[in-house]
C-alpha cells in the first residue's frame, strides 16, 4: 500500500490542515443542503455506507491492513441493533449441572441503547477476530478476515434471532432520548448525519493523534517500528477493534434507516463492496471513502434495473482502479492540487 | 451412539470428493502464489468456467467428458494466460494486495457475465456412460464416478507434486520462486515461465471444474463459496509446500464429511473453526515456514 500514499504526504502540516478544514466545511454544507434535492432515504443509506467505508479505510489506509471481512462487524451490528430495538431479548447461558439460560431483558429497547450495545457487540467481535487475524501478515491477513467473516455468515444464517433468510423486519424507529421522533424523515436524516459526522471526526482525530502516527509508521515499515520499541501487534489490535466498532456504528444505524436487517449485510459481497468504495474514492485519503460510498450506492440505485450488470461494472471498476487509478478519485485530485484531502 | 455404517461411509465419500476439489484448488493457488506472489481470487470463477466449457463442448461441439477433461483446462488456461499478459503482469512490482483486489474484480466480472447469461439455476451435465453405476463393497455401495474423481485427482495432485519437486523443469520453477534475477542470469526466460505457471494453475482449477460438473451441476455461483473455504484450507496448510496443500485439502474434506455425520449443524463452519485453532496454536500453518 505504501506506493499509493507516499506522494500525498508532501505538503506541510499547516497548509494540509487548511485544505482538510475547507473540504470538511464543504462536505457539511453539501450534506445539509442535499436533502432538498435528493431523496433523503437514499442519502441516509449512503451516509451509513460512507461511515462504514471510513472505518474500513482506517485499517487499509493508515495501518496497511486489508480486512476482507468487514461485513462481519457492519452486518452483525445491524442484526444486534434491529433485534434489540424490536424484541430486546438477551439471554446468557450458565452452568448448573446442565446448561441453563437466564433472560436478562425481554422488552424492546430505545434506539440509543440498542445502537450503543450493538457497537459494543461489534467491538467485541472485532477484538476477537482481530486477535486471531493479526497473527499473520499481508495476504494471509486478508484471507483470514474473509474466512472468519464467512464463518459468522453461516452463524447468522443459522442463529434463531437473526430470522435466517427473512432477516429482522420491520424495525421500529422509536424516539431518540425520548424526545426526537425518528419516524419523522427530517429528524431521522439529522440524526444519521450527526452520527456520520461524529464517527468521521473521531477517525480524523485518531489519524492525527500520536497513536495514529504510530499506525502510519507500522504501515510504512513494521520491522522498523518494532525495532523502535513499539508493540506493533497491540497497536494493530486496537486499530482493528476501533475500526470494527465504527463499522458497527454504521451498521447499527442502518436498520433504523431501512427498517430491516438482512443477510446481505453480512455476506462476503458486502465486504468486497466496502473495499471497492474505499479504493474508488482513494485509499488512505480522509474524504475518499465518503465520495466512493456515495458513488457506488448511487450506481446501485440507478442501475438497479440492469441486474447482473451492476456486479460486472463493479468488477470493472476494481480492475481499472488497480491498474490505472491506484490513488482513487480524491487521491488523484489531492495529488493534482498538491494538497492533502 | 449407534453408528450407521453406510451413512457414515457416504459422508466420508462426500468428504473425500470435496477434499479432492479443495486439494486441486489449493494446489493451483499455491503454485500461482509461489511464482507470481498473487492470491488468485478469480480461482473460483475459473473453476466455474471449467465446468461451463465442458458443458459448451458437449452441447455445441459434441465433445464428450473425456475430451472435456483435456480441452477445457487448455481453453481456460489459455484465458488465464491472456489475463496474465494483459493485466497481472503490471502488478508484480506493487504490494501483493493489489493482485488480490484485481483478481477479485475479475471474479466479479466473470461470475456476473455467466449469471447474466445463464441465471443462477444449474445446468445438468451427465456422468459419462463408462462411469455410471455403482460398485457393491459388501457393507455399502460406491458410485463409480465418485471413485474416479478421488483417484484421478490424487493422480493429478501427485503428478504435479512430482513435476515440481523431482523434475528439471520443477527445479527451474523452484529456483525462480527463490531468486528470479539469478535464474534469468542463467539464460532462462523467467517472465514466460511466470505466464505459463499462471496458465497451469488456472488449468488445474478448470480441471477441477470439469470433474465437478457431473456432481454439482454447472452453476455460475459454484466457485464463489468454495473459494473462501479454499482460502481457509490454504491458511491452515500454509502455502510454502505443495505436499502440504494436497494433504490439507484431502484431510479437511474428510473432516468436513465426518462433521456432516456427527454434528451436521457445524458442517459449514468446521473448516473455519479449524483455521482459528491452527492460527492460535501454530500461526505459520501446519506445513508453512514462519514468516
Amino acid at each position: 500500500m505504501a506506493q499509493a500514499v507516499e506522494q500525498i504526504t508532501a505538503p506541510t502540516e499547516a497548509s494540509s490542515h487548511k485544505s482538510e478544514m475547507i473540504a470538511f466545511a464543504i462536505m457539511v454544507l453539501v450534506l445539509a443542503v442535499l436533502p432538498a434535492f435528493v431523496y433523503p432515504p437514499f442519502l441516509m443509506k449512503a451516509l451509513c455506507f460512507a461511515l462504514f467505508a471510513c472505518a474500513f479505510n482506517l485499517l487499509i489506509g493508515y495501518v496497511g491492513l486489508l480486512s476482507f471481512g468487514h461485513a462481519l462487524y457492519f452486518g452483525w451490528a445491524s442484526y444486534f441493533a434491529a433485534h434489540l430495538a424490536k424484541v430486546g431479548k438477551i439471554s446468557i447461558p450458565y452452568w448448573a449441572g446442565s446448561w441453563q439460560w437466564v433472560t436478562i431483558t425481554n422488552s424492546p429497547m430505545v434506539p440509543e441503547l440498542a445502537i450503543f450495545l450493538a457497537v459494543m457487540g461489534a467491538a467485541v467481535l472485532g477484538f476477537v477476530a482481530g486477535s486471531i487475524a493479526i497473527r499473520r501478515q499481508g495476504i494471509y491477513f486478508a484471507m483470514i478476515t474473509l474466512a472468519l467473516a464467512q464463518m459468522m455468515y453461516f452463524f447468522a444464517l443459522q442463529a434463531p434471532f437473526t430470522g435466517g433468510e427473512d432477516g429482522i423486519q420491520p424495525v421500529p424507529r422509536g424516539y431518540l432520548f425520548g424526545l426526537f421522533n425518528l419516524a419523522n424523515e427530517r429528524v431521522m436524516y439529522v440524526f444519521v448525519m450527526v452520527v456520520f459526522l461524529l464517527g468521521f471526526l473521531l477517525i480524523y482525530r485518531v489519524i492525527h493523534s500520536p497513536f495514529g502516527e504510530v499506525l502510519k509508521a507500522i504501515r510504512e515499515n513494521e520491522q522498523r517500528a518494532i525495532s523502535l520499541g513499539y508493540k506493533t501487534d497491540r497497536y494493530k489490535l486496537v486499530a482493528f477493534t476501533l475500526s470494527a466498532a465504527i463499522a458497527g456504528l454504521a451498521g447499527a444505524v442502518k436498520p433504523f434507516v431501512v427498517q430491516n436487517a438482512s443477510l446481505t449485510d453480512v455476506h462476503w459481497s458486502m465486504s468486497g463492496e466496502v473495499v471497492l468504495m474505499t479504493l474508488l474514492g482513494g485509499l488512505g485519503t480522509i474524504f475518499g471513502p465518503v465520495l466512493g460510498a456515495f458513488t457506488i450506492i448511487a450506481m446501485q440505485n440507478y442501475l438497479a434495473g440492469f441486474g447482473q450488470w451492476v456486479t460486472i461494472i463493479q468488477g470493472g471498476i476494481f480492475v481499472l482502479c488497480v491498474l490505472l487509478f491506484r490513488r482513487g478519485i480524491i487521491g488523484e485530485i489531492a495529488n493534482l492540487l498538491r494538497i492533502r484531502l | 451412539m449407534e453408528i450407521n455404517l453406510p451413512a457414515l461411509f457416504g459422508q466420508l465419500l462426500i468428504g473425500l470428493i470435496n477434499g479432492s476439489f479443495y486439494a486441486l484448488l489449493s494446489l493451483g493457488l499455491a503454485v500461482i502464489f509461489g511464482m507470481l506472489n498473487i492470491i488468485n481470487f478469480a480461482h473460483g470463477a475459473q473453476y466455474m468456467m471449467g465446468a461451463f466449457v465442458a458443458y459448451f463442448l458437449l452441447q455445441f461441439a459434441g465433445l464428450n467428458y473425456w475430451w472435456a477433461l483435456i480441452v477445457a483446462p487448455v481453453i481456460v488456461g489459455g484465458v488465464g494466460i491472456l489475463i496474465e499478459r494483459s493485466l497481472l503482469q503490471w502488478l508484480y512490482k506493487l504490494d501483493h494486495l493489489y493482485g488480490l483486489l484485481l483478481t477479485f474484480g475479475l471474479a466479479l466480472i466473470i461470475q456476473g457475465l455467466f449469471r447474466h447469461q445463464y441465471g443462477s439455476s444449474g445446468l445438468p451435465y451427465q456422468i459419462p456412460p463408462q462411469l455410471t453405476g455403482v460398485r457393491d463393497l459388501g457393507f455399502t455401495f460406491l458410485p463409480n464416478y465418485r471413485a474416479w474423481v478421488v483417484v484421478f485427482s490424487l493422480v493429478v495432485c501427485f503428478g504435479t507434486w512430482y513435476m515440481i519437486e523431482k523434475t528439471r523443469l520443477g527445479a527451474y520453477l523452484r529456483a525462480a520462486t527463490e531468486n528470479p534475477t539469478l535464474v534469468r542470469a542463467f539464460g532462462i526466460n523467467v517472465p514466460r515461465m511466470i505466464t505459463l505457471t499462471y496458465g497451469f494453475g488456472v488449468a488445474l482449477a478448470a480441471l477441477a471444474g470439469v470433474m465437478a460438473a457431473p456432481i454439482y451441476a454447472v452453476n455460475p455461483t459454484m466457485g464463489a463459496d468454495i473459494i473462501i473455504v479454499v482460502f481457509a484450507v490454504v491458511v491452515i496448510g500454509g502455502m510454502g509446500s505443495i505436499m502440504g496443500a494436497i494433504v490439507t485439502g484431502f484431510g479437511l474434506g474428510v473432516v468436513e464429511g465426518l462433521t456432516k455425520y456427527f454434528f451436521p449443524e457445524a458442517s459449514n463452519t468446521v473448516i473455519f473453526v479449524i483455521m482459528v485453532i491452527v492460527l492460535v496454536t501454530r500461526p505459520a500453518g501446519l506445513f508453512g515456514r514462519a514468516a
